[in-house]
């Protein structure tokens, strides 16, 4: 009989303390030994795990009132901008914003030693952060200056809300150019002098869910060293695109929204990074758990670095003026191994995400479930998948001036 | 035999001072030059590698440090703050001397070894935590 696990049977394991629970690297071999029906009638949960820099992340912050109130208009937090269009109080902090003083690219490149990420890393490291306020004064809201210093235990929200993390899937980065570039996906030298790629492949979160089957709205995730939540598909979620036969995408596609208590979170797992001539980003951990609902399920988990697919992309014209080079395609195992063949040249691969801290993710989550402390989410509500008529579109520039009635 | 990598550190009144030569002379030395940064009327520093007898190298050393030249062992002079590195791995394809390196494509680990370290510097720019740390400016 066809192997059934409702989300509900596998709580009941948790809770007992019954659940087999293996990470996304440990089913690869399960699977070897005893085969996919076996392994899907034996393993309970697949924990999966990833650790990149994630530039579209950020925190929600209530500062609470100084007194006389204040309705905060420009925010700083260690000099780095947060912004001020919400309520009197509240700000939320972008992990790419820079300080108001940073040299930038000026002198190219740019180092961004500090950045909202780096204001991240360090509140969850509970170090005090200076916060400065200005704000145009009301009838209820009188002050209008503020400098202080904060702490995360003293401020009275604060949660992580990321509106694009765990790309499944991403390009592997070229400079088909004559002079090195510094971009997202960090230093590219010229004429093919690295290739480097950001995913922790086999153990990635949606590369062992390809149609979010069971990673939806509602999904209980490890976030930053805390629990969290999918919260939404993230930005740019893209799931129609082309894919293996093993449903993998063969190039960006899923993306989540994720939303956690910062104050459970730790500096470990929130780190800020800097790009040199790029900008600050934040390195995001995040885990989630895959119920072997099925066997389908389990083939999914069982995905191996050998069998993803990754497009090649040239930054020195490709990405940035979108003129196609046509590069291919390399695989994830290839890039694992320090070297890929592209245009027939061997070329060294320079990894942006963390694989050793992926896969202690994996084995933190894997030991929050079989401890009993961590249940599965049957997802509020699917993200839309593959047959979904998601379009990217890019921006349509127009004329100003054809528009009377605008601002 | 003794074979050292040290960093020496000068002030702009010794810029003009010969002191390879008086350190593969006097006191026989193989000198090997990995990086320097020598300009006239500037201080400077110079990275290098002295290997020969045991004696005649603290001799040597000694010759430098009455000019007025700091030395310092390079293994202090580099620091990889392995508490600082999120293991991305990305320093590995940059390094040319393989001082950080992935041993095992298994784990995906970096280790750094301080011996095969030139101070060329260029991990400096393609850390993204900025782990590894100099404990003086290279130009």
């Amino acid at each position: 009989m066809a192997i059934q696990k409702t989300y509900e049977e596998i709580n009941e394991k948790i809770r007992k303390g019954q659940a087999v629970v293996v990470t996304a690297e440990e089913i690869i071999e399960i699977v070897e030994e005893k085969g996919y029906e076996q392994a899907a009638r034996e393993v309970d949960v697949v924990t999966t795990g990833t650790f990149g820099p994630m530039c579209s992340s950020g925190a929600v912050l209530n500062l609470g009132h100084p007194l006389p109130r204040m309705k905060m208009k420009k925010i700083w937090l260690n000099g780095v901008e947060a912004y001020g269009g919400l309520a009197a109080v509240d700000t939320y902090i972008g992990a790419a914003q820079l300080p108001e003083n940073d040299p930038e690219n000026k002198v190219f490149p740019g180092k961004f030693t500090y950045g909202g990420a780096h204001v991240i890393h360090d509140l969850v490291a509970r170090k005090p952060i200076r916060l400065e306020a200005t704000a145009y004064g009301t009838d209820c809201y009188p002050r209008k200056k503020l400098d202080t210093v904060i702490t995360l235990d003293e401020i009275n929200e604060a949660y992580l809300f990321n509106p694009r993390n765990a790309y499944q899937n991403y390009n592997c980065a070229v400079n088909l150019g004559d002079r090195t570039v510094y971009t997202y996906m960090g230093i590219l030298k010229p004429h093919l002098g690295n290739a480097s790629y950001s995913t922790s492949g086999q153990l990635s979160p949606l590369l062992n869910d390809p149609y979010y089957r069971t990673t939806g709205i509602g999904t209980r995730i490890f976030l930053g060293g805390g629990v969290g939540y999918v919260a939404w598909p993230g930005t740019q979620h893209h799931p129609h695109v082309a894919r293996g036969e093993n449903g993998v995408p063969m190039g960006g596609a899923g993306t989540l929204t994720v939303i956690g208590d910062l104050k459970q979170m730790s500096p470990e797992w929130l780190v800020g990074a800097s790009f040199v001539g790029y900008g600050a980003t934040m390195f995001v951990g995040i885990g989630i758990p895959i119920p072997i609902l099925d066997e389908e399920m389990l083939r999914y988990t069982a995905v191996k670095d050998e069998d993803i697919l990754c497009p090649v992309m040239d930054y020195s014209e490709e990405y940035p003026y979108g003129k196609p080079k046509n590069l291919g395609h390399v695989k994830y195992g290839d890039l694992r191994s320090g070297k890929v063949v592209i245009q027939g040249k061997e070329v060294p691969t320079t990894p942006m995400s963390s694989y050793p801290r992926a896969r202690r993710i994996a084995q933190i989550l894997k030991e929050w479930i079989q401890g009993g402390r961590f249940e599965i989410t049957r997802p509020v509500q699917p993200l839309p998948s593959a047959d979904a008529d998601i379009v990217v579109n890019n921006l349509t520039e127009r004329n100003v001036n054809d528009f009377s009635n605008i601002e | 035999m003794t074979r050292k990598r040290v960093v020496c550190f000068f002030l702009a009144s010794l810029s003009e001072q010969p002191i390879i030569f008086r350190l593969v002379k006097d006191y026989d030395l193989v000198v090997n030059i990995l990086k320097a940064d020598i300009n006239p009327q500037k201080e400077g520093y110079l990275v290098m590698e002295l290997s020969g007898d045991k004696k005649k190298y603290e001799e040597g050393v000694q010759y430098l440090r009455d000019l007025g030249v700091k030395v310092e062992p390079l293994s202090q002079t580099v620091v990889w703050q392995e508490e600082v590195c999120v293991q991305c791995g990305a320093c590995v394809s940059f390094c040319p001397t393989d001082a950080l390196i992935i041993v095992d494509r298994d784990t995906m680990e970096v280790s750094f070894d301080n011996e095969r370290c030139v101070v060329c510097g260029v991990c400096l720019d393609c850390c993204p935590t900025r782990a590894v740390k100099l404990h003086f400016e290279v130009a």
